[in-house]
């Protein structure tokens, strides 16, 4: 069985948490930083980050284009700060979002770190969920041909949008030890035939068992055997 | 909510400021340097540590209405640095809404045996160490984040360099030992043994680790990345630097230009910093790095680095 090949906007951020969730699904996962690195992938994620910083530094790099010609017809999952450049409307920024999704964010909207918060999730895609928001965006308007698929259970607001392959969510599924949603993303949103996780990484990564570790960290099970 | 929910959202913070810049800060306009050149946050401060080496006198908090100022120039996060032991001064930061605070040994200590409970506070911390015991200390008192003490104020990465290899030389001695062999790690690293036992396991610190102290070039920067580190904190490297005509008086907009080329470089220098050739590019015709301190140079008292334990 051929291995998906998933790419991670590895220019600022927590890249390395979304790595580890796709490694743990059986993904192969490409750093992106350079144009070259998109050719081939069957995905792309954008993690969480400072989205001014990442806006920058694409422009920097020259992947700005060619990201956002990926990002309009292929699959990509966004979240947090990734949420903010996949929208059309994010306020100010140093450069214009992706738009690739019609909706409008704003940054911050919670307020500071000290507003940060987690809360459950309702959502078909993993349920139980448990999402966690840091300095997070809000969704202010959700245009039409995009549906909501996340909504935050205490008071139903939009949290997690659709739109054809790409997909927007303001919490941090890299987070949690919940794998739903990343599984959802490439099984179903890229179309992706998973493998499934390597024996050791899989060790300690379900949703059951996986808070032993002091931070819930789903990579500690896998890479001291990968060192 | 739960004291595990609530550390993974500080340590979550934390993870968020990965591959990139947090920058030291004295005034609203160096915020927005900070911000235009691409840092993932900022540190206010009165003065940048190579100031208060050459000042003296004690050193605190920053007086609210900086923070504030810089809190509203910006909106990356804002961190401001508390003397060690000052859970007053970290709990007028938490008031003010600061998005992480560093107990900093650049500040004058204010307790010689005790370092802040940082669990009860809902804001994360960020602490100095040298070696891996100072850091699961630190973590064990609730820092979400760790960073080297490197040698602030200096200009100079060598004691920074000193304490990456100490952090993750003793992470992979501890890696290879015998579960038998825990019980005696810990008590010779001064550490908590439940977390050396997941140190053990992991064989990497369970809170995101940075460098700090000294970092003054891209190349610098690069070093610290190659080493281990996953962010860079830059103290007195970038608004350190000025331009004066030659008379000697300072030239505020070429001073301006000058402090930006150089944090640019160095947010890109973090992000490239595997690639040479980047760096070489990213190097080329600097404006002049601050002129640093040589080890030797600094009387022991006067060694940030040995404050805390």
């Amino acid at each position: 069985m051929r291995v998906p090949s998933v790419g991670v906007l590895s220019l600022q951020g927590d890249f390395a948490r979304h790595r580890a969730s796709l490694e743990a699904l059986g993904a192969r996962v490409v750093r992106v930083s350079l144009p070259g690195h998109l050719e081939g992938l069957d995905a792309l994620v954008l993690p969480g980050g400072e989205s001014t910083t990442m806006l920058r530094l694409l422009e920097l790099t020259g992947l700005r284009a060619p990201l956002e010609t990926f990002a309009r017809c292929r699959p990509v999952l966004g979240t947090c700060a990734g949420v903010i450049l996949l929208g059309r409307d994010s306020g100010e920024l140093p450069a214009p979002p992706l738009g690739v999704l019609d909706i409008a964010v704003e940054r911050n909207a919670y307020g500071r770190q000290v507003d940060s918060f987690s809360t459950p999730v309702e959502t078909a895609v993993a349920p139980g969920f448990h999402g966690v928001f840091i300095r997070a965006p809000r969704i202010r308007r959700v245009g039409p041909g995009v549906e909501v698929v996340a909504r935050r259970a205490a008071d139903g607001e939009p949290v997690g949008v659709r739109a054809g392959r790409a997909v927007g969510l303001c919490f941090h599924p890299e987070l949690t030890p919940d794998l739903g949603f990343h599984r959802w993303f490439l099984a179903e949103v890229a179309g992706l035939a998973l493998p499934g996780a390597p024996p050791r990484a899989a060790a300690g990564m379900w949703p059951g068992d996986a808070r032993a570790g002091l931070d819930g960290e789903p990579a500690a099970a896998g890479s001291r055997g990968a060192r | 909510m739960d004291a595990n929910e609530q550390f993974r959202l500080k340590v979550g913070l934390a993870e968020m400021l990965k591959g990139g810049v947090i920058m030291d800060v004295m005034t609203a306009d160096h915020a927005r340097i900070a911000e235009e050149s691409g840092a993932c946050a900022v540190m206010a401060l009165e003065r940048i540590p190579a100031r208060i080496r050459r000042e003296g006198g004690v050193a605190r908090m920053s007086d609210p209405k900086l923070i504030k100022e810089i809190e509203s120039a910006v909106s990356i996060p804002v961190m401001a640095k508390v003397r060690i032991g000052h859970f007053a001064e970290a709990q007028i930061l938490e008031a003010l809404g600061v998005d992480f605070i560093d107990e900093s040994e650049v500040l004058t200590p204010a307790d010689e045996e005790h370092h802040i409970d940082k669990h009860p506070f809902k804001v994360p911390f960020v602490c100095g160490c040298r070696d891996l015991g100072e850091a699961l200390r630190r973590i064990g008192e609730g820092a979400a984040m760790i960073r080297t003490k490197g040698e602030a104020g200096t200009g100079n990465v060598v004691e920074a360099v000193r304490h990456m290899r100490a952090v993750s030389g003793a992470l992979h001695r501890l890696a290879t030992l015998r579960d038998d062999e825990l019980m005696a790690a810990a008590k010779q690293l001064g550490a908590p043994y439940e977390l050396v036992k997941t140190v053990a396991r992991s064989g990497r610190l369970p809170v995101p680790n940075f460098a700090a102290g000294g970092v003054a070039t891209p190349a610098d920067a690069s070093l610290m990345m190659q080493l281990g580190a996953e962010s860079v904190f830059v103290g007195s490297g970038i608004f350190e630097i000025t331009v004066k005509d030659e008379r000697g008086k300072v030239l505020a907009d070429a001073t301006r230009a000058a402090q930006l080329r150089m944090a640019k470089a160095i947010v890109q220098a973090v992000a490239n910093y595997d690639r040479p050739e980047v760096l070489a590019q990213l190097s080329e015709g600097l404006p002049d790095a601050m002129r640093g301190l040589s080890m030797e140079s600094i009387p022991a008292e006067e060694l940030l680095a040995k404050r805390g334990w």
